[in-house]
C-alpha cells in the first residue's frame, strides 16, 4: 500500500541536516511541497534525479508521458482541478524546449506549475554542448519566474522559492534548471518552506475606500452586472460570490475559465461572455449600467471591439494584479487584492435587492438564442449529430457532476456553452492560449488528481491527433479518463472562419482521419464509433459506466458552425446568431 | 495622453542573471525599441538601480511599468517626464592629434563646452563631456567638421527630484 503523505510529517522527516546528492534534495524538496504525482520524461542531463526516483517511487509517483508537452499539460490539468502545483520535469535541449507550449499555457491561463529541467554540466554552459539549450533565456517571456541551478547547495532554497511563486498571487509557471553537475554534488541538505520573496508582493493592499466605492456604485445600479472569471476559482471566491450575486440579485455571466465557479443550474447564473458566448449576457454589456469584473482580465476574446464595450456602464474591476487594471478597459473602480477577501468586505456593504425587469431582459436573450441556437444544437431535426447533443447527453447522464477537459475549437466552445456544472474547478480547457492537443494529457492529470471524479476529454478530431501519443500514458498508468472525440472530419473551427470570411476556401482543414476506434484498441482501451443518433445515448451510457479508459468517436455533421459569434474587431453587442 | 514624450524608467530591482533578459522581452513584445539602458547598484546594499529612456505616450507607459513591476525579482518601478529627472550622459571623441594644434578652433570648443581632454599621445586625443543630450548633440556637431576617429555615448542617468521610498518599501515587503 502507497504511504500516506502528509506536508506535516513529510517536513518533519525532513528537519535535521543531512549529506545527500542534489539530486535526491530534489526529491526531498518536492516531498516537503506535498508533490505525490509529477509528469515527467526522462534523458541525459536528468538522469540522476531519475535514479532517486526510483529509489523513492513508494512515496512520489512518476508518470512517463509519451512527450514533454503532454508532461506539461498533464500536470496543468492536475493543478487546474485540485488547485495545488504541478510539477513536470524533463532534461535539457529538447525534453526542455517540448515543455515550452504547456509552459507558455500555464502562464497565459495562471496555472500553478513548478517545472524542472536538467542542464549540461555547468563547465558546458554556453559551449553548444550535446542536448545544450539556453531554456532559462527560452521560458523567460512565459514564465512567473524561472532560475538555473549550478550548486547543489542552492536547491532547498530556490525549489521552495519556486513552490511559493507558483502558487501566490496570481499564479503561474516558474522553471528551474539545473545543471548535471549540481544534482550529483553532496552537500548538506536542509529544507525550509518560503514564506516570502522580498521583491515579491503576491497579493495588493487593499484601499477600503474603493470597496466603499463599488459598493456605493453598486447599491446606486439599476442595471448591475457580474462579470466573473478564474480569479474566483483560484481565489477560493465561489461561496463568497454565490452570496453576493443572491444578495443583490444581480446577473452574472462568466469567461470560460471561470466556468463552473457557479452552478450552471443558478438562476443568475446567465452564461458565457465572449466570441461565442451567450447571446443575452454579450448584448447586455453594451446595456447595463454598472459592470462589476471580478478576477478576470477583459482578453480581447471576451470583449469583442473595446473601443465600444460597456461604454454606457461605470467599471468596477475586482483585481490581484496590478498590471491588469486599465490594461484593457478603463475602471471607474479599481479594487485591488485577493477576490475572497475583498467580496467578503464587500458582502455587508451591499443592500438586499432584486432586478426583476433587468434578470427578465436576460430570460427575453435567452429565449432568442434558445429559438435561434441552442434549439437546433440540441435538438436537432436534421439528420447528421450536433456536437451540442452529445453533451447534451453527458450532461444528462453525468448529471452535471463531471470535470470536462475540452481542447481547442468548436467542440471547445460547445463544451463550454453546454456542459452542466455542479462543482467548481470542472472545467478545464486551455483559455488564453488555445492550445490543441491540450484536453488529452490535461485529462490524464485531471483525472490523476481527482480519481473520485468522472473526468471526460471532449476533443476535436484535430486536436485529438496533436497529442494523441498520450493514449500510451492512459493505457501504461491505466488512467480511467473518457474520452469524447467529436468528429467532423475538419479542424472545425478554422473551417468555420474560412467559411464565413474567405469565401469558403478551405485551406488545408480538411482532415482524412485513421480508425480512431482500432487505434485505441491497439492501446487496450476499450472503444467505440457513434455514427447515428440512436446509438448515441446507449454509447455515453456505456463509456461512463466502464471502471477502465473510454474512447467514443462521434461522427458529427461536417460542416456545422458555432453560434452566437462575436466577428472580430466587432461589438459584443453585434454578436451573431446565424 | 496620446502624445509621445521621452520617460524615464527607474527600476529598483535584485541583482540577478537572466532579469535584464526578462526586461528587455516586456520592451521587445510591444515592438518598442529603447533609447538607452543604464544598470548598476543603487543606494541601497545588494539593489540594482535602472535608467531605461524610452519614448511612448503615457498610456502606454503605464501599462509597460505594470508589466515591469510585477516582475518577481523588481522592487519597484516608476516613470518620470524628462523635467521630473537630474539626469547626465557622457561622451568620448577620439580625435587625431594633429588637429588640436592645426585646427585652433578645437581648443575654444573644449573650452567653451567644458569638456575635459583625458589623454593627449602622438596620434590621437580624447575628449569626455558630461551633460544633457542637447549639450552633447552641440559638441558632437561642432567636433564633426573636424572628423572625428570615434565617438560614442553612454547611457543616461538619471535621480528623480521626488523622494525614493525604497528602503521604506523594503521593509515592509520583508515581514
Amino acid at each position: 500500500m502507497k504511504e500516506v503523505q502528509t506536508l506535516e510529517n513529510n517536513i518533519a522527516v525532513l528537519n535535521q541536516t543531512e549529506r545527500i546528492s542534489g539530486s535526491e534534495a530534489i526529491i526531498k524538496c518536492l516531498l516537503a511541497e506535498g508533490v505525490e504525482i509529477l509528469y515527467g520524461y526522462p534523458g541525459g542531463a536528468i538522469m540522476p534525479v531519475y535514479d532517486e526516483l526510483y529509489k523513492y517511487q513508494d512515496k512520489i509517483h512518476h508518470v512517463l508521458t509519451r512527450h514533454e508537452q503532454c508532461a506539461a499539460h498533464a500536470a496543468q490539468g492536475y493543478a487546474r482541478i485540485s488547485g495545488k502545483v504541478g510539477v513536470a520535469i524533463a532534461t535539457s535541449g529538447p525534453g526542455a524546449t517540448n515543455l515550452i507550449t504547456g509552459i507558455a499555457d500555464a502562464q497565459i491561463d495562471s496555472t500553478p506549475l513548478v517545472c524542472i529541467t536538467g542542464q549540461v554540466g555547468s563547465h558546458l554552459l554556453g559551449s553548444d554542448a550535446f542536448q545544450e539549450t539556453d531554456i532559462v533565456g527560452i521560458s523567460t517571456p512565459v514564465t512567473k519566474w524561472n532560475h538555473q541551478i549550478t550548486k547543489a547547495s542552492e536547491i532547498p532554497e530556490v525549489l521552495a522559492k519556486a513552490f511559493y511563486i507558483a502558487k501566490s498571487g496570481r499564479p503561474g509557471p516558474v522553471l528551474i534548471d539545473i545543471t548535471k553537475d549540481a544534482q550529483f554534488e553532496q552537500f548538506d541538505f536542509q529544507y525550509k518552506k518560503c514564506t516570502s520573496v522580498r521583491s515579491y508582493k503576491p497579493v495588493p493592499d487593499t484601499d477600503e475606500k474603493t470597496i466603499n466605492a463599488a459598493a456605493d456604485l453598486i447599491n446606486n445600479a439599476k442595471k448591475p452586472f457580474i462579470i466573473w472569471g478564474q480569479g474566483i476559482i483560484l481565489g477560493q471566491a465561489e461561496n463568497i460570490l454565490k452570496s453576493v450575486i443572491e444578495k443583490t440579485g444581480i446577473p452574472a455571466a462568466w469567461t470560460i475559465l471561470g466556468a463552473s465557479a457557479i452552478p450552471t443550474s443558478h438562476p443568475l447564473n446567465v452564461g458565457m461572455v465572449g466570441m461565442h458566448g451567450n447571446y443575452a449576457p454579450n448584448v447586455l454589456t453594451n446595456e447595463c449600467d454598472v459592470l462589476i469584473a471580478i478576477g478576470m482580465r477583459f482578453d480581447d476574446r471576451v470583449t469583442g471591439n473595446l473601443q465600444t464595450y460597456a461604454k454606457q456602464a461605470k467599471i468596477i474591476h475586482f483585481e490581484i494584479d496590478p498590471a491588469e487594471v486599465d490594461k484593457n478597459v478603463k475602471t471607474d473602480v479599481a479594487v485591488l487584492g485577493d477576490a475572497k477577501q475583498s467580496l467578503t468586505k464587500l458582502l455587508p456593504l451591499l443592500f438586499n435587492n432584486s432586478h426583476p425587469e433587468w434578470v427578465q431582459k436576460f430570460k427575453d436573450l435567452y429565449k432568442i438564442e434558445y429559438e435561434e441556437v441552442i434549439k437546433n444544437d440540441l435538438h436537432p431535426t436534421k439528420e447528421g449529430l450536433t456536437m451540442g447533443e452529445v453533451l447534451k447527453e453527458i450532461n444528462q447522464q453525468t448529471k452535471g457532476n463531471a470535470a470536462i477537459v475540452s481542447d481547442v475549437g468548436q467542440h471547445q466552445m460547445i463544451a463550454c456553452r453546454y456542459a452542466n456544472f455542479n462543482i467548481t474547478k470542472s472545467n478545464i480547457t486551455s483559455g488564453g492560449l488555445g492550445t490543441m492537443g491540450f484536453a488529452l494529457p490535461a485529462a490524464i492529470g485531471a483525472k490523476m488528481a481527482a480519481p473520485e471524479r468522472d473526468v471526460i476529454a471532449i476533443i476535436g478530431d484535430g486536436g485529438y491527433q496533436m497529442t494523441i501519443q498520450e493514449l500510451g500514458t492512459i493505457f501504461q498508468q491505466r488512467v480511467p479518463v473518457k474520452i469524447v472525440v467529436l468528429n467532423n472530419e475538419f479542424l472545425g473551427m478554422v473551417r468555420q472562419w474560412q467559411q464565413l470570411f474567405f469565401e469558403r476556401r478551405y485551406a488545408s482543414t480538411e482532415m482524412v482521419n485513421p480508425d480512431f476506434v482500432a487505434i485505441a484498441k491497439g492501446y487496450q482501451i476499450e472503444a467505440q464509433k457513434v455514427t447515428k443518433r440512436e446509438d448515441l445515448a446507449t454509447a455515453v451510457k456505456e463509456m461512463m459506466q466502464c471502471d477502465g479508459p473510454y474512447f467514443l468517436e462521434v461522427l458529427v455533421e461536417k460542416e456545422d458552425n458555432v453560434f452566437p459569434m462575436i466577428p472580430t474587431g466587432a461589438s459584443v453587442s453585434d454578436i451573431r446568431l446565424g | 495622453m496620446n502624445e509621445q514624450k521621452l520617460y524615464t524608467v527607474t527600476i529598483y530591482s535584485e541583482n540577478n542573471i537572466g532579469l535584464l533578459n526578462r526586461i528587455s522581452a516586456i520592451f521587445q513584445r510591444r515592438h518598442i525599441n529603447v533609447e538607452s539602458i543604464n544598470i548598476s547598484t543603487s543606494e541601497i546594499e545588494n539593489v540594482s538601480k535602472w535608467t531605461i529612456m524610452v519614448w511612448l505616450t503615457e498610456e502606454r507607459m503605464k501599462k509597460i511599468i505594470g508589466q515591469i513591476d510585477k516582475q518577481v525579482e523588481v522592487i519597484k518601478a516608476f516613470y518620470h517626464p524628462e523635467d521630473e529627472t537630474i539626469y547626465q550622459e557622457s561622451c568620448l571623441f577620439k580625435i587625431k592629434s594633429d588637429l588640436l594644434f592645426e585646427e585652433r578652433q578645437i581648443q575654444n570648443i573644449i573650452k567653451e563646452s567644458s569638456a575635459r581632454i583625458v589623454t593627449v599621445n602622438r596620434d590621437f586625443f580624447v575628449i569626455e563631456k558630461s551633460g544633457r543630450k542637447d549639450e552633447i548633440d552641440l559638441l558632437h556637431r561642432e567636433l564633426s567638421v573636424f572628423g572625428v576617429m570615434q565617438f560614442t555615448r553612454s547611457g543616461r542617468i538619471a535621480v528623480t527630484k521626488d523622494e525614493m521610498k525604497i528602503s521604506t518599501m523594503l521593509k515592509a515587503l520583508q515581514h
